[in-house]
């Protein structure tokens, strides 16, 4: 059987003529708004239990269940809000950017279900700063939005009103945090905030307000359209529906797939994007952006199922998959990652601010021969600070996920090359000394 | 050269929008980069009389976020990711050479940055948050000169839009 990709989020964008993507091209050849039409006659909580049925998790990260997620706003408690999570930072992600600036009518029309169908009368996208060209489409989108009665008061007469703003962020990787957003949001520095409450409590303003990432809600529009169970008829297991995969690195055609979940990665890897390029050997590969533990070749045949994924103590995360051949320093990767997490940690919990440059330091003389024999050693015992007992599911000792995100690369390369790095520090470490005591 | 009548009416506009004025600090801040290039103190200033908090709050946010610069940095910032896949699509080579050709041009600013979301196009770069990618010292110096010759039509240092705004 041929390997395909089952495109429902990304039909429209791939399919329409040439960076058409406004609203007259978005209705007549993908029936933009006609599923808000249907919602806006529904109840409001059966749209919610048309989620759950879904079965639709969040596809940010944490693989939240989306209807579970809206339910657990407090009856009766208003204002609300319902912020998008536009601000893609996670290394090697880059799905929502494509979802934006190919298909912003999608993303708002979901917006708006949503919003009524947990009863918020405002809403944010959070959009993250570099993105300027994906800031002005959904600008413009928006404004075509209120001018043909989509956003506003009294929408298309069914007496609900909602307001939509497009804000904005200034270049910020903790910003796509939650509870990160929720302060940016406030005007504030993006720390995230300690949990509970839980933003469905108290989040924007101290309101109930959901969060939802892009590709989460693009999803919403036809998912009312065709119904709950259609959703869950695709994938497999817990994971049903599609999933954009952003697969990056050294392969041949790098690029975002919409797949049906409980394909394989080989399909996904070696069908779809054509396999590691020149044909080289893969050494290993990164599931799920940059926070999420390395797999190895040995695990091609896997499939993409996130708690398939939980099992083998690494995550599907943002769907981000970063493919390494055989000429690829392993060491040189967990470097830069640290130093990404070293540059992005935002400084509010001791253990990720401190730790997280040691981690990078360390590394660092790694990489570059100066390693000490126990090294490796070294950094899973500070590390184990952040992330107590060191295994996944990960453990934290900071506020938000960052923290343990900063071990996860380590925790691959004592998982998968373990032997190797150290020999090679020992290799390295009587390099030196033999230098040190031969005079030149 | 500071606010002007006109941008108070925006900023205005801008703060009405939101249900607390202070969601409005990062769009306030993005516009006083637009009007001088940078994020001026005098400018930091009056933001926090707009949005009724202080200076140093306004600074305290200002200096988290990468985007806001708080000195000057000439016409063009040149973003180079070395993220890992750009890291292993020659991205380090391609921000070495930038930023040896720049290096002592006032107009231009070259930085290295973290994921900017266009692996697909690595090693990829963004001038004034415009795309672009996959390309070599080369043609990126070629794609910056045009952008310096008024050829291509270049976003301001906060990536917005020239003309209809």
């Amino acid at each position: 059987m041929a390997i395909e990709e089952t495109r429902i989020i990304t039909k429209f964008l791939r399919d329409r003529p040439q960076d058409s993507w406004e609203y007259a091209v978005a209705r007549e050849h993908n029936q933009a708004y006609s599923a808000l039409e249907a919602a806006l006659k529904r109840d409001p909580a059966e749209l919610i239990e048309e989620v759950k049925t879904s079965g639709l998790r969040g596809r940010g990260g944490a693989g939240f269940g989306t209807g579970q997620k809206w339910s657990f706003l407090p009856a009766g408690v208003f204002p609300r809000y319902l912020a998008i999570n536009a601000d893609e930072g996670e290394p090697s992600t880059f799905k929502d950017h494509m979802l934006i600036e190919g298909d912003p009518h999608q993303l708002i029309e979901g917006t708006i279900i949503s919003a009524f169908a947990i009863g918020a009368h405002h809403a944010f996208i959070y959009i993250r700063g570099e993105f300027a060209l994906g800031t002005e489409r959904l600008e413009a989108a928006v404004a075509e939005a209120y001018k043909n009665g989509y956003l506003g008061k009294d929408i298309l007469g069914s007496g609900f009103d909602l307001e939509l703003i497009v804000h904005r962020g200034a270049g910020c990787y903790i910003a796509g945090d939650e509870t990160g957003l929720l302060s940016s949001l406030e005007g504030e520095r993006a720390m995230p905030r300690i949990k509970p409450p839980f933003p469905a409590i108290q989040g924007l303003f101290a309101a109930p307000t959901v969060v939802n990432n892009v590709e989460t809600i693009s999803n919403i529009p036809h998912i009312v359209r065709k119904g709950g169970e259609w959703y869950a008829s695709m994938g497999v297991n817990k994971s049903t529906g599609t999933r954009i995969f952003s697969v990056s690195g050294m392969v041949e055609r790098p690029g975002n797939y919409e797949i049906e979940l409980g394909m394989s990665f080989r399909d996904l890897i070696e069908g779809l994007a054509g396999g590691v390029r020149g044909g080289r050997p893969l050494q290993f590969f990164i599931p799920g952006g940059a926070s999420a533990p390395w797999l190895l070749p040995e695990h091609l045949d896997e499939p993409l199922d996130m708690d398939r994924a939980s099992e083998l103590r690494t995550m599907l995360g943002s769907g981000a998959i970063m493919v390494f051949d055989d000429t690829v320093d392993p060491l040189l990767v967990s470097w830069r990652l640290a130093r990404f997490f070293a540059h992005e940690s935002c400084g509010k919990c001791t253990p990720c601010r401190e730790g997280s440059s040691w981690i990078e330091k360390v590394l660092y003389r790694m990489t570059n021969g100066l390693g000490r024999p126990d090294d490796l050693d070294l950094l899973l015992d500070f590390g184990s600070n952040i992330v107590p007992g060191l295994n996944a599911p990960f453990a934290q000792t900071t506020i938000c996920a960052l923290g343990p995100s900063t071990m996860s690369h380590v925790v691959s390369l004592d998982r998968c090359f373990g032997a190797e790095i150290r020999a090679r520090l020992q290799k390295d470490f009587d390099k030196r000394r033999t230098l040190e005591v031969t005079p030149a | 050269m500071g606010f002007t009548d006109d941008d108070r009416v925006k900023a205005r506009a801008i703060i009405d929008r939101y249900p607390h004025a202070k969601s409005a600090m990062l769009p306030l801040l993005l516009l006083a980069q637009d009007r001088d290039g940078w994020v001026t103190p005098e400018a930091m200033e009056e933001i926090a009389v707009w949005l009724g908090t202080t200076p140093a709050l306004v600074l305290g946010t200002c200096s988290f976020y990468t985007m806001l610069k708080r000195e000057p940095v000439g016409d063009l910032v040149v973003s180079v990711c070395t993220n890992v896949s750009c890291l292993v699509n020659r991205g380090p080579e391609l921000l070495d050479g930038l930023r040896s050709r720049y290096e002592d041009d006032t107009a231009i600013m070259v930085e290295e940055v973290e994921c900017i979301a266009a692996c697909d196009r690595a090693p990829a770069i963004q001038i004034n948050y415009e795309y672009h990618g996959p390309v070599d010292t080369t043609a990126a110096v070629d794609i910056i000169e045009q952008y310096r010759r008024g050829e291509l039509r270049a976003r301001t240092i906060s990536g917005s839009s020239r003309g209809a705004k």
